[in-house]
């Protein structure tokens, strides 16, 4: 009773209840050791094409979900693992797709980038980069025209946010006031293209002014901060004032794909935003120093998510591959 | 001299032609800094500065239509699209603009940019990543389309693109750009851009290919020979505008042919080149003309793959029908 009145609360951007912090935790914990697996079977050679891990980047997903509502969609890019897991889609079947297996969500025939999940809302895993901007646009739009009171989040990078369909988009969403939460992630590269050097104006929450759409910039590395900005973004579209923006100030770990000059940036750079901002290391920190649980609590946690990732990586190995003839399957309706 | 790959090909004739004349610049997502998603830029930045090679913004539609607007005004601008799925929003530049600046102007503007992609499967990714849009290109009226298959002939033909006053899609096969190495002397001759080329000769059967497939199609012509049969090989190299001729005349000489390509069947290139044959040299066929192509579905990822390719086994099956047409 308390705790879905305090949940409320929570979604409402008011303070989270201890629950709810240990859910961020496992949820961004879920992500990482994910994603680490994901890359180490990478490495492997069992996932095939495209890798983008999502390591560094936990807390944005995990704060929007966790300000969201049953029955909110969610779309993005190809860096796509972690909206996966925070939509609630299963770990196992995200990784047996990454493997190309028959048990993924994809039949194993879309790999990484491409999943969808129209139980949890989650719309894809979108390869080509902005491209899911007005696909998440028109997703809106259905929540609005359907007048129930759902909104879409619609995930773009900085390098996305560049892209011509993106504004068009912006000028049907504020023409039409569709509940559009559109979550700029800036992790201040585009590959190897840096912020400063692909964009004029590099204040991107300000990109929707010509369109009259608010923007805030929020600090992505602090789960709470997105959580709570989040909640009041999410609000405001389902209120039906229209579109909000928000850049999220983050940062990616790895490299692009799974293969990465690394020419473009330091490994001092990079050192010093998992040391001192690692949105993780954040919150089991403030956690521990609010007491909000003690050291055997989170190591009970890790322990979950360690079986649950171990459980994902053998059944994404020992699912079967799919059959020859599903090449033939899906493309239009057999008639 | 030692050898180099197909990638490394392109990077010299790029430098080759941007050291020659000072119009040529390169612009394109991460060609610069990074030199390229393959590293077909390498080097031309410490070489020519910012000015001459350009990381732009990610946005194809606009790259492409800055490419028009700098031909228009006398340059020749060589643009990169990092894979071939990303070229569809390009369609409209390249078919709007691009392929009709010289008719729309009546010859007072034209167009000299080179749009390169690399393109086509067997790499291990889905869709996007493994595209084969050539066809959809040829049909474009005012466009040439190129696809080299071998270290030298991307030299050349990248060099002949480059210098072509009209606009030029320059596709390169991504499966062969580490493939296979060779001598290619740095002597800034260009190849020509109408021409087929007859790279085994024979006498039984024609085999017609283009790009990355061409691997395939040799190795098949080597196995038919094995068997006493005498193929002969013909990597078109560019598409449009197509050149018939050579064809022609080794369907006269052999009266079979198959014709081998990546992309989807239904309304590939192949069907041209059917069609061609079908008008000018129906009556020295001997057999069907047959086709190994991809399906009509999506590329799909890894453990697929190998059933979407055109396989040796498909293309050597196909030839033995072929043969056996009495
Ligand atoms: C239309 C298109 N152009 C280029 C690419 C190749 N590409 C993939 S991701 C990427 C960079 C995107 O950067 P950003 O939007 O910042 O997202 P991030 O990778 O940082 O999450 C590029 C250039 C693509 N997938 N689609
Ligand atoms: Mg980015």
């Amino acid at each position: 009773m308390a705790k879905s009145a305090q949940s409320r609360a929570a979604k409402s951007g008011g303070d989270s209840t201890p629950e709810e912090i240990l859910t961020y935790y496992r949820d961004m914990l879920l992500i990482r050791r994910f994603e680490e697996k994901a890359g180490q079977l990478y490495g492997m050679g069992l996932i095939g094409g495209f890798c983008h891990l999502y390591i560094g980047q936990e807390a944005v997903v995990v704060g929007m979900q966790a300000a969201a509502e049953q029955g909110d969609t969610v779309i993005t890019s190809y860096r796509d693992h972690g909206h996966m897991l925070a939509c609630g889609m299963d770990a196992k079947g995200v990784m047996a797709e990454l493997t190309g297996r028959r048990g993924g969500y994809s039949k194993g025939k879309g790999g990484s980038m491409h999943m969808f999940s129209r139980e949890k809302g989650f719309y894809g895993g979108h390869g080509i980069v902005g491209s899911q901007v007005p696909l998440g646009t028109g997703l809106g739009f259905a929540h609005s025209y359907r007048e129930d009171g759902k909104v879409t989040m619609c995930y773009l990078g900085d390098g996305a946010i560049n892209q011509g369909q993106v504004y068009e988009s912006f000028n049907m969403a504020a023409l039409w006031k569709l509940p559009v939460v559109y979550v700029i992630e800036n992790n201040k590269y585009a590959m190897g293209t840096s912020v400063q050097r692909s964009s004029a104006g590099t204040e991107l929450y300000k990109r929707g002014v010509a369109y009259g759409i608010p923007g805030e910039r929020v600090d992505g590395m602090d789960v709470m901060s997105v959580r709570k900005t989040g909640a009041a973004a999410l609000a405001h579209a389902r209120e039906g004032k229209g579109p909000f923006i928000l850049e999220m100030m983050t940062y990616r770990y790895r490299g692009h794909s799974m293969s990465d000059p690394a020419k473009y940036r330091s490994k001092e750079e990079v050192a010093k935003m998992r040391q001192e901002h690692d949105p993780i290391d954040r919150l089991r920190e403030y956690i521990l120093s609010n007491k909000v649980a003690d050291e055997a609590k989170l190591k009970d946690i890790d322990r979950e998510i360690k079986d649950i990732v171990s459980a994902a990586t053998e059944f994404a190995q020992q699912s079967p591959e799919p059959d020859p003839s599903e090449l033939w399957t899906d493309v239009l309706l057999e008639a | 001299m030692s050898e180099i790959t197909l990638v490394q090909a392109i990077n010299r004739a790029l430098t080759r032609a941007m050291r020659d004349d000072p119009t040529v610049v390169v612009l394109g997502e991460d060609v610069a800094k990074d030199g390229g998603v393959f590293r077909a830029t390498e080097g031309l930045l410490a070489e020519f500065g910012e000015g001459r090679v350009i990381d732009t913004p990610l946005a194809e539609g606009a790259i492409a239509g800055l490419c028009v607007g700098l031909a228009a005004q006398g340059f020749r601008p060589v643009a990169e699209i990092q894979f071939t799925g990303f070229i569809y929003p390009i369609i409209d530049q390249m078919m709007n603009h691009a392929s009709r600046i010289r008719t729309r102007t009546r010859g007072r503007l034209t167009c000299p940019m080179v749009l390169r992609s690399p393109c086509g499967g067997g790499i291990r990714a889905v869709e996007h990543h493994s595209e084969s849009p050539e066809a959809i290109f040829a049909h474009m009226p005012g466009l040439r389309v190129v696809i080299p298959s071998s270290p030298a002939r991307a030299y050349g033909l990248l060099l002949a693109a480059i210098h072509d006053p009209d606009p030029v899609v320059f596709l390169e096969p991504t499966r062969l750009y580490r493939a296979i190495k060779e001598e290619v002397p740095d002597d800034g001759a260009s190849l020509p851009l109408d021409r087929a080329f007859v790279v085994r000769e024979g006498s039984d059967l024609t085999l017609v290919t283009w790009g990355a497939m061409l691997k395939e199609t040799m190795a098949t012509g080597e196995r038919l020979a094995a068997g006493g049969v005498s193929a002969e090989v013909i990597d078109l190299a560019t598409l449009k505008p197509l050149d018939s001729e050579t064809v022609l005349r080794s369907v006269a000489k052999t009266g079979r042919c198959v014709i081998i390509h990546e992309a989807p069947r239904t309304a590939g290139f192949g069907a041209e080149v059917a069609a061609r044959i079908a008008e000018h040299g129906l009556l020295s066929l001997l057999a069907p003309i047959e086709r190994v192509a991809g399906f009509d579905t999506v590329m799909p990822l890894l453990r697929l793959e190998q059933h979407y390719m055109p396989e040796e086994q498909r293309i050597l099956a196909a030839a033995r029908r072929v043969l056996a047409f009495r």
